[in-house]
């Protein structure tokens, strides 16, 4: 399965990065935007996606910090990953 | 007393802290690939950019086969200082609590801070008395610390942080002014500022000197125990 991992600064947490993007976008003209937060994505391949939260506790994420969610990927192609590591999944 | 410095690929500031060692020990580099600690009475972890800090700071470190033997040496109650990167790599490893985040600046920070001991009660500020001042360099991007509420409630009555930035002083947004933290046992300690870049007059001010002596004093004061 390809899996797609969203990582997102913990709830409650101040987040610089969002804050900044927030007061970026009026800037530019871009009126009514709130509750900016800046994350990670990590996309994978796994044989096993019963697993992911693990992987996700363990190393992915630092869950102290960190909110995650696991989304699967579009798997249309369900070739089975001959090499195509880097051809990747084209946006849906 | 022999300290050990671990170098990842990625430290950089490993043969400061070595330098900084020999002012009062012993020192020997430890590989992050060997699992032998080579008994040392200390480990230090160096501040840089271990394992290229890819993913989360600290976060590859931590699975470094010489990491395994740390935490050995940790759990049966030797003494471990991790500096800097060194800091959040016994973050990421659960022996120390809570995580270092982005400066609240989102900057880089390069400059000299003052600290406060909060209590000469450990194995790294013994020789200090608290409210001494301590002028430290700091540098880095990621070095504002957080534990939830709770947590970092209960870290303050047990006196586990060692180190405060002084008012005014704090740098990076650091929770309670937190510059350096030990756990339960105080025999694990971390901090932010870099002492081993404070240890030469030539070079300025020398005031992480007393925390390399602190370790040196306490180990003496073992060893005359047994």
């Amino acid at each position: 399965m390809r899996a797609r991992v969203l990582v997102k600064p913990k709830a409650g947490i101040l987040d610089p990065q969002g804050q900044a993007v927030e007061r970026a976008l009026p800037a530019l003209g871009f009126t009514g935007v709130r509750n900016v937060h800046v994350g990670r994505l990590i996309e994978l391949d796994v044989e096993d996606p019963a697993r992911l939260p693990e992987m996700c506790q363990r190393l992915l994420t630092n869950p102290l910090i960190e909110d995650y969610e696991i989304v699967e990927a579009d798997c249309a192609a369900a070739g089975n990953g001959g090499g195509g590591g880097g051809v990747g999944s084209g946006a849906s | 007393m022999k300290f050990g410095v671990i170098r990842f690929p990625g430290s950089c500031d490993e043969v400061d802290a070595l330098q900084a060692c020999r002012r009062v020990g012993d020192a020997v580099i430890l590989w992050h690939g060997d699992r032998d600690l080579q008994g040392v009475d200390a480990v230090i972890v160096p501040g840089g950019f271990s394992y290229g800090d890819y993913l989360r700071v600290g976060a590859i470190a931590r699975f470094a086969p010489v990491m395994e033997e740390v935490a050995e040496f940790a759990a049966a109650g030797g003494l471990v200082l991790g500096i800097c990167n060194g800091f959040q790599v016994l973050c990421e490893a659960g022996l120390l609590p809570g995580a270092l985040l982005p400066n609240t600046s989102l900057r880089f920070i390069f400059r000299q801070v003052e600290l406060e001991v909060v209590t000469a009660d450990s194995p790294f500020t013994g020789t200090c008395v608290p409210g001494q001042r301590l002028s430290i360099p700091v540098k880095h991007t990621t070095g504002r610390y957080y534990a939830p509420d709770d947590q970092l409630a209960r870290m303050e009555a047990a006196d586990q942080v060692l180190l405060r930035y002084a008012p005014g002083e704090n740098p990076n947004g650091s929770l309670n002014d937190v510059a350096g933290v030990c756990n339960e046992q105080r025999n694990v300690f971390g901090l932010m500022p870099h002492p081993e870049h404070a240890v030469d007059p030539l070079m300025g001010p020398t005031g992480g000197l007393p925390i390399f002596e602190s370790i040196c004093a306490h180990v003496a004061d073992g060893a005359a125990l047994v």
